[in-house]
């Protein structure tokens, strides 16, 4: 495939997904006000979870990549998933400190 | 020259692959903070009150709008509007350089208040405090020296551009730029609700 026949993203969907960004980023300083305890950082998490999907998906273009590089990306952040997940398992295992 | 054999897709692979590093290399800090703000909460969260909400959330919206003005200035180029792809990138550099001052005021304020790396008020502090200041400094300025890195790069694609060199035809230079740039909104993204906002 040459570079010409790539998908365009329009700007009135950056546009969309800028304005998606911000009320995401509103809401995330508002959660933050609200005690919700342990839950707190998981809706942090969350909404930033949500906020860089959007940035991938639309503003780095991936949505309209071939499968093989969202293949690539997927299995990266699965990667970090993993390291991150299992040390936790380890840490919260260990007992003591 | 149209000889000259050009990988449109090798090209972006290419920098998808140096983006995973990147991202394994942030990564590894937020294991770090992941797992210190497991075993000192309360200490992070006192740290987490100390820094300015308005100052990070100010610069949040400073990235976002700049990434979306780098997204759509390979819109511009593809519909083969150089003068307004120019326009936005240069948005983009501006947004670069009102962050960088943002960030400098902020740290101003820290080390007025004798809050730096190895300083004699971290020292008197809790052990989990001091861990708290060290990862701030330490992945806000890494992800600061991205951003200058960044607004370089940008600044070469610039020049490329007017010059014609990236154009309707041949943009791989400012979309890899473009995928730089967001990176480090990406890493923000994550880096202003742990530190600004914890949690």
């Amino acid at each position: 495939m040459s570079a010409n026949e790539q998908h365009i993203l329009s700007y009135k969907k950056a546009f969309i997904v800028l304005v998606l960004l911000l009320i995401l980023t509103g809401l995330t300083v508002v959660m933050a006000e609200v005690d919700l305890g342990y839950l707190n950082v998981v809706v942090a998490l969350a909404l930033a979870t949500s906020k860089s999907l959007l940035v991938i998906m639309y503003f780095m273009h991936l949505q309209y990549e071939r499968p093989y590089l969202k293949g690539v990306v997927f299995m990266t952040f699965l990667l970090l998933a993993i390291f991150i997940g299992f040390t936790f398992f380890d840490v919260s295992f260990r007992g003591g400190s | 020259m149209s000889n000259i054999h050009k990988d449109y897709e090798g090209a972006k692979l290419g920098m998808w692959l140096f983006l995973f590093t990147e991202i394994l290399l942030f990564g590894g800090m937020f294991l770090l903070y992941a797992i210190y703000l497991a075993k000192f909460p309360s200490e992070f969260h006192k740290g987490g009150d100390e820094l300015d909400v308005v100052i990070g959330g100010v610069n949040t919206v400073v990235l976002l709008i700049s990434s979306f003005f780098v997204a759509i200035s390979i819109t511009a180029i593809r519909l083969g509007n150089k003068k307004a792809c120019l326009r936005y990138v240069y948005i983009t550099i501006a947004c670069s350089l009102i962050f960088l001052v943002n960030k400098f005021f902020e740290w101003k304020a820290k080390f007025s208040h004798g809050i730096y790396p190895d300083s004699e008020h971290l020292k008197e502090l809790s052990q989990g405090e001091n861990i708290f200041y060290g990862l701030y400094f330490l992945m806000t300025g890494l992800h600061g020296l991205h951003v200058i890195i960044g607004a370089v790069v940008l600044g070469f694609a610039v020049y490329f551009i007017q010059r014609d060199k990236i154009n309707k035809e041949d943009f791989v230079f400012l979309e890899n730029g473009g995928l730089y740039w967001h990176l480090v909104d990406l890493i923000w993204i994550f880096l202003f609700p742990l530190f600004y906002l914890v949690l």
